[in-house]
């Protein structure tokens, strides 16, 4: 399917999405405005200020966002009872994209009104204006031009920077570009990235008119304009946000997911049990990227998700890793108990190990099976390793450690991009997911871990203690569960999702109805 | 001003720098209600710093300044300056605002109504030789230097003002608008009756308008007196700037 037919497809879900996507700009950038054009102006009058404010806003600009967004999710700020930042939604993207969207607009405000001809400012004065007067009917309508510039080029940044909220489940066109990495499919990524390009050349045009508009200063700016126009501005903020932020209050519980295929597809299987078996309503919380999952499970923002036990024991609870599947469930089991009040239930049954991946070719020409058997050629070899796997303690470095091997060359980049990598003889060799449907579907070979390096990670439902205290009736109806998925009904559901396109909601629902799981 | 003849008085008033730098000291000068007081001297001699005092766009540092017979300090600044017009060598016209709203920024502020403020606008344009039909709606990137300068006089004058600042105003003009302008000023002048203090380096604008002349050097008043009394002077500094006039009425007067 070439994108253009993709869109017409799914024209309905694309104006969602950009709607979603808008959204998330304007109230951002609404709200920088609020805070940046005051702060600017506060500048002019307090230029003591100036560096500690333009070098806050500075040090913001440069964090990534995923390490921002990890900032904000813990966080309980509230304004009037109504939680402003913190957990995952639209709520922190739009804190993290206003924190974005504060340098150009303080610094253009600031520049602004000090760039205005001093003459004019000592006429207006030695007129007997106020400082208030010279500012609201000189200095700000002949600095808005300048002012509107800087709020051009902080929407612009927002809609590029809001396709990352949807790591946190914050919506946007960024939906189609992590999904379309995700499913190692260019259409998806391009129907995520065209529209968010059209999006911000929109915004540019039409923000340059309004910059135009204002070039020799706004006509008759009296005090009565500025404050329609920030009280118009205001009020959307405050109406828009209050609808976001109440849209989720009705008490459902949540069922979150990590941002991959599997992911995806056993949070809908959680749900759908719990939904069949319970009655209970339940709202789905998907696609949170790197460890956002866990923090929203402990912040409160979801009940349940799906862990996976070696994860939790290296990468959350940094511990070392062990190599006994019934040890590492037991040490999580009690950790997760004591430090973060939540309850690790039966293993689903399949383990999602690092898989070290070759192309078949290779390994039928040089007979490789186990791992071992590669350390001859991989002075000669790329490989290709996703972030993930390069920073984890049982990853990258523990791997070349135990089996002596050295790469010629080793690239980071996204796991998603690592299958296509290899496939298309870029890099050599990758480590991938075990129940990754892309290795049956492109004729990639696993090699067996011979020297038991990596630790296991058995899929289990991780749930809150509270929720599960005011609802047992949810852990009698994920014991179904339990040992039900096997990995190459893993392996299946991937590439149907993957490989055939199909909804993860549509694949979990027949697993469900042919294992006969399916209550009620 | 009920019944106070003295409009504007210097108590050994002295201006310097937070760096120390003195740009006016000691300074003892009194302006009388309608009289035209000329500050004259070279760029640096403190003319316009003299000026600021009298607004309190500056306040003194020493000795202190007196309007209407009460310290500067004592006055509210906005209600000073309100009553006080003030006109710029680079005439700061409001670049976003009509002539028309230029003229009347000082009456909105007051808080006239329209009616009257529009009147008052159409009043002065006129007085100022400037059609309203033609100007009133206009920028001021739209007009010459010259009609510029004659809208910064309206705009000084547009609440009426017992007093006026003129710092340069006509410095920027070619000599030919220049001295059209000052001859228009002078009958304006007459007619109103202002107290004004008007600060120039030409000393040709300085004769033609002044009724005293102060002539300042290094932040010190040189010498204090009409015109008259410049011509009679041996003083060095007041004979380079009366040699100036002199220079020109001998051009025109070689044969």
């Amino acid at each position: 399917m070439n994108l253009w037919q993709f869109l017409l497809a799914h024209r309905a879900e694309v104006f969602q999405l950009s709607l979603e996507h808008l959204f998330l700009v304007a109230v951002s950038t609404g709200i920088a405005i609020l805070i940046g054009v005051p702060l600017g102006i506060a500048l002019t009058r307090r230029p003591g200020l100036g560096k500690p404010i333009l070098g806050f806003a500075n040090i913001m600009q440069t964090v990534p966002s995923l390490a921002l967004f990890g900032f904000l999710i813990p966080l309980n700020i509230y304004l009037f009872n109504v939680r402003i930042i913190g957990g995952i939604g639209a709520r922190t993207a739009i804190a993290a994209l206003a924190l974005y969207a504060l340098l150009p607009i303080i610094r253009n405000t600031f520049t602004g009104i000090n760039g205005v001809d001093p003459a004019i400012r000592e006429a207006g004065r030695g007129l007997g204006m106020t400082d208030r007067q010279l500012l609201l009917q000189v200095e700000v309508p002949l600095a808005l031009g300048v002012i509107v510039a800087g709020i051009r080029v902080a929407t612009v940044i927002a809609v590029g920077t809001a396709t990352i909220a949807a790591a946190i489940d914050a919506g946007g066109l960024g939906r189609y570009i992590f999904r379309g990495l995700r499913m190692n499919d260019n259409t998806l990524i391009l129907a995520g990235a065209v529209p968010a390009a059209l999006l911000a050349l929109a915004a540019d045009f039409l923000l340059g008119a309004v910059e135009h508009r204002f070039g020799r200063g706004a006509r008759r700016f009296n005090r009565r304009h500025a404050f329609a126009a920030l009280g118009v501005i205001a009020a959307a903020v405050v109406v828009i946000a209050a609808v976001t932020l109440h849209s989720g209050a009705a008490r459902r519980i949540a069922i979150g997911s990590k941002d991959f295929t599997e992911q995806i597809i056993l949070g809908e299987i959680v749900a759908q049990t719990i939904e069949s078996r319970t009655g209970l309503p339940v709202e789905r919380r998907f696609d949170l990227g790197g460890n956002l999952a866990h923090d929203a499970l402990v912040a409160g923002e979801i009940d349940a998700y799906v862990e996976y036990t070696g994860t939790a024991l290296t990468a959350i609870l940094k511990l070392p890793p062990l190599s006994d599947a019934r040890e590492v469930y037991r040490r999580a089991k009690a950790e997760y108990a004591a430090r973060f009040h939540v309850e690790w239930l039966e293993p689903l049954g399949f383990n999602n190990t690092f898989a070290i991946l070759v192309r078949g070719d290779d390994a039928k020409k040089l007979r490789l099976k186990t791992i071992s058997d590669i350390a001859r050629y991989a002075a000669k070899w790329r490989a290709g390793f996703g972030q993930d796997f390069i920073s984890r303690p049982d990853g990258y470095e523990g791997f070349v450690r135990a089996y002596r091997l050295k790469f010629a060359e080793v690239r980071e980049m996204d796991l998603s991009l690592t299958y296509r990598a290899l496939a298309t003889g870029q890099v050599d060799i990758i480590a991938g997911n075990s129940t990754d449907g892309l290795i049956a579907q492109l004729g990639l070979v696993q090699l067996e871990d011979d020297r038991h390096y990596f630790p296991p990670y058995d899929a289990v439902p991780v749930a809150r203690e509270d929720t599960l205290g005011r609802h047992p009736e949810i852990r009698a109806a994920l014991a179904a569960l339990a040992n039900a998925i096997s990995v190459e009904e893993m392996r299946r559901m991937n590439l149907a999702v993957d490989g055939e396109r199909r909804a993860a909601r549509e694949v979990a629902e027949e697993f469900l109805r042919r294992k006969k799981l399916a209550g009620g | 001003m009920n019944g106070v003849s003295t409009a504007i008085e210097f108590q050994r008033a002295g201006f310097r720098l937070p760096d120390g730098r003195a740009l006016l000291a000691a300074l003892d000068l009194t302006v009388a209600r309608g009289e035209t007081l000329v500050l004259l001297g070279r760029s640096g001699s403190g003319k316009t710093t003299t000026l600021k005092l009298v607004n309190r766009l500056l306040d003194p540092t020493d000795g202190r300044v007196l309007v209407e017979d009460r310290p500067t300090t004592e006055w509210d600044p906005i209600r000073l300056r309100r009553r006080i017009g003030y006109v710029i060598q680079e005439i700061g016209l409001f670049p976003h605002f009509t002539i028309e709203e230029n003229v009347a920024v000082v009456p909105r502020l007051e808080g006239w109504n329209s009616e009257r403020t529009q009147k008052r606008v159409r009043e002065l344009l006129d007085l100022v030789g400037l059609d309203p039909a033609r100007f009133a709606g206009r920028y001021p990137r739209e007009l010459s230097g010259g009609q510029r300068q004659r809208v910064g006089v309206a705009r000084a004058l547009a609440a009426d003002p017992p007093i006026m600042l003129l710092d340069e105003p006509f410095g920027a003009l070619d000599p030919i608008t220049r001295r059209e302008i000052q001859e228009e000023f002078r009958s304006l002048q007459r007619r109103l009756g202002k107290t004004m203090v008007f600060v120039t380096h030409d000393v040709g604008e300085a004769f033609l308008l002044a009724s005293r002349i102060a002539l300042l050097k290094d932040g010190r008043i040189v010498l204090l007196g009409r015109p008259r009394d410049f011509l009679a002077s041996r003083d060095p500094e007041v004979v380079a700037f009366v040699s100036c006039l002199r220079g020109a009425e001998e051009v025109a007067a070689a044969p």
